[in-house]
């Protein structure tokens, strides 16, 4: 038989299909050109313009819709997205079938064969597409306009139609670090939202942590009772939980400042406590909002480790109790290390979480009280003043989609880090 | 509590140093588990019980005084919109959860099975992806929601929340089949079955438990969520629970915190209910299941 030339093939590829005829698979070779010539036609009969629209963002107000022009723009960017992942693909099997046919295996050449080949190896890619079409609508899509958007004019006084919208390049990401009002919110805002992330959730593990190690010591009786009662806050939803709070926090009728406050000036009368404002004073209200984090956050800790603890062999503990180890020395040593090697993954999801906890600072005070500029509260975190600055009397679309790209890459930064070091991305196949 | 009540006569210094080493770490451990228990009841049960209070209560305190009633709760689904709340919570969670967890199991269960091309790669898009803190596109959920004549909708809403779970327990769920042993499928092919009888009979049954959890969490993601939903639904009476129950209590000047009570707990105590029965599968399907929970 006559050796195929692999890179030739490939090199055919450059036309999708060439490379298959080649390879002496015709109708691999006419699907594959049936796919360029839709993707040409495509390209001809609206794609060139949307690209263009796209560019423009329209030129008659009232006619033109900057917004739908940007929609159907990302969708063009996807579908291209996609023709070149085909493209490439391509290119790839016409080599890879080349190499094959060299070493005498057998390849597809009919329709029977191919559609055998499709539902035995293609199994796979069928039963992944509604994941991925899914995924596509709900999270690419919308953030590819996000990061569009963010490269705009987009706010209250640019609303399409009636407005035509604007590329202003990094203006929105230069205002928020150098034009002085809105820089003083986002490092208000930002470190605020460090504070909030870092005291939270490192309390949250603190106190989940501490829970496993003393809950799970062997003597203890009634361990199935109080399990149950330190998995209520993961239990009962959590808007449940914050609103309830927001209300046992009021500072007129709330049960803190009411019974409280008012049982501790009983028993303890010499060392009186005045009724803490904790509604209207910022101070007071990011004392109460990290507290209540760590009730709502710690269970799912405790779980955990829990589970993490009852694996660890129990002579691990004996030989070092033999060795003359003290119970400090054991914590350290052994309980800790291990809780870390295995955890340490689901402590930063916890933190990332908190970074993007808006239930918890919009539904205890909606993000009051008072004010940092431009719609941000005295609470509000980065997530919360996107949503103010989206739902607020003159909203700051591009402004918001700005702080919204921020965010991300920083969460991702991070996790990707993290992941990276803890080997999480190792995957076996 | 046990202390060293029943100490023979004669022990030795050293013994009695040890029992009072002990009593003392009995105490403070015991101390520990109720203060904390009793940090965690106190507020439960301030909501609990307000919601059988009297309309005028004066302060939302521990009070187990005063008249009780069930009046709350036939005001609510008679003088507010919570019954239709409810009902729509259900629609919307409920579609979610069946969707996602079919989605979610085939594509765990390739990802876990079957070598193909793009492997590598599409598990890091997954993974990478499941970062994206998507709730923060919302003006572009709003524009898409506007264009495709969506806003209110809930349909829309409803492939948002699948959308956004499919990543993270796709991960999940591919570590729970990665589990279930090899061998299973292997013995199963040599007697002839096919990929369909293989993953339908003989590894499905297997996991169960995670499916259970999955449905749990894609069920819960909608009832817990308040931003998303309070953006894209205007009108009042398509709220779902968390944002209706928000209304009762963000007017300062007109709290009705009876009312919001009793809502919360015929919210509460199913899910919590569910959440103790799906309980034991958690740990060793989230630790199995790697990185993420």
């Amino acid at each position: 038989m006559q050796k195929k030339d692999a890179k030739k093939a490939q090199r055919l590829s450059i036309i999708p299909g060439l490379g298959q005829f080649y390879n002496g698979q015709t109708i691999k070779g006419v699907l594959f050109i049936i796919i360029l010539l839709a993707f040409i036609a495509q390209l001809a009969f609206g794609g060139i313009n949307a690209f263009a629209n796209l560019v423009t963002l329209g030129s008659v107000s009232m006619q033109d819709n900057s917004l739908f022009m940007m929609i159907y723009g990302t969708l063009q960017i996807l579908i291209t997205i996609l023709f070149i992942i085909f493209w490439i693909a391509n290119m790839y099997d016409a080599k890879h079938v080349a190499q094959l046919l060299n070493n005498g295996k057998k390849v597809s050449h009919t329709f029977k064969e191919l559609g055998a080949n499709l539902v035995g190896g293609g199994f796979a890619y069928l039963l992944t597409i509604p994941a991925y079409i899914l995924m596509i609508f709900a999270i690419v899509f919308p953030v590819l306009v996000t990061l569009l958007m963010a490269f705009t004019n987009y706010d209250f006084a640019h609303i399409p139609p009636a407005m035509l919208l604007d590329w202003v390049g990094f203006k929105n990401f230069t205002s928020m670090f150098f034009l002085s009002g809105y820089r003083s919110t986002f490092n208000a805002v930002f470190g605020w939202t460090v504070i909030w992330t870092v005291c939270a959730t490192t309390l949250q593990i603190i106190i989940g942590i501490a829970t496993a190690v003393i809950a799970n010591q062997n003597f203890i009786k009634g361990k199935r009772f109080f399990g149950v009662i330190f998995l209520l806050p993961w239990a009962i939803p959590a808007f449940v939980s914050i609103m309830s709070f927001s209300n046992i926090f009021n500072d007129s009728a709330g049960a803190i400042n009411v019974q409280v406050i008012g049982l501790w000036n009983t028993l303890v009368p010499f060392a009186h406590i005045a009724p803490i404002h904790w509604m209207t004073d910022t101070f007071w209200t990011k004392v109460a909002i990290i507290m209540i984090q760590g009730w709502l956050g710690f269970p799912y800790i405790y779980v955990m480790i829990t589970g993490i603890l009852q694996a660890i062999p129990e002579d691990l503990y004996e030989a070092a109790t033999l060795d003359g180890a003290t119970v400090m020395q054991k914590f350290n040593r052994i309980t800790l290390p291990t809780i870390f090697a295995i955890a340490a993954p689901i402590f930063v999801t916890q933190y990332t979480f908190n970074f993007n906890n808006f239930s918890m600072i919009y539904l205890f005070n909606q993000g009051g009280p008072g004010d940092v500029g431009a719609n941000a509260g005295g609470t509000d975190i980065l997530i919360s003043w996107i949503y103010k600055l989206t739902t607020g009397t003159s909203p700051q679309y591009s402004l918001a989609a700005a702080v919204t790209l921020i965010i991300s890459v920083l969460v991702i930064g991070i996790s990707l880090i993290v992941f990276k070091k803890t080997h999480a991305f190792e995957m076996g196949d | 509590m046990e202390n060293a009540t029943a100490a023979p006569k004669n022990v030795n210094s050293k013994q009695n140093s040890a029992r009072r080493h002990r009593f003392w770490k009995e105490f403070f451990t015991y101390l520990y588990m109720v203060v904390l228990a009793i940090i965690i009841i106190y507020p439960v049960l301030i909501t609990f019980i307000t919601a059988f209070k009297d309309a005028n209560v004066q302060a939302f305190v521990l009070d187990f005084g005063g008249k009780w009633t069930l009046a709350n709760f036939k005001a609510l689904f008679t003088t507010t919109l919570y019954g239709s709340w409810y009902l729509n919570t259900m629609i919307i969670s409920i579609s979610c959860m069946v969707i996602q967890v079919i989605v979610v199991t085939l594509a765990g269960y390739v990802y876990s099975r079957y070598r193909f091309a793009g492997k590598k790669f599409s598990l890091t898009f997954f993974i990478v992806i499941q970062m994206v803190p998507t709730m923060a596109a919302l003006t572009a959920y709003y524009v898409l929601a506007n264009m495709l004549n969506a806003l209110d909708h809930y349909w829309f809403l409803t492939a948002i929340y699948i959308g956004g779970g499919i990543p993270q327990n796709t991960w999940l769920m591919k570590g729970y089949f990665d589990n279930v042993p090899y061998d299973l499928d292997e013995s199963a092919k040599l007697d002839g079955a096919g990929n369909f009888k293989i993953f339908w009979s003989i590894v499905l049954p297997l996991v169960k438990p995670m499916i259970a959890v999955q449905a749990l969490w894609a069920f819960m993601s909608p009832v817990q969520d308040y931003l998303m939903a309070k953006f894209l639904l205007t009108s009042e009476s398509h709220y779902t629970v968390a944002v209706g129950l928000q209304t009762f209590i963000n007017n300062a000047q007109n709290q009705q915190v009876v009312l919001f009570s009793a809502g919360a707990i015929l919210v509460a105590l199913p899910i919590a209910c569910l959440f103790f029965y799906l309980q034991r599968f958690f740990v060793s399907g989230l630790l199995a299941g790697g990185s993420k929970g």
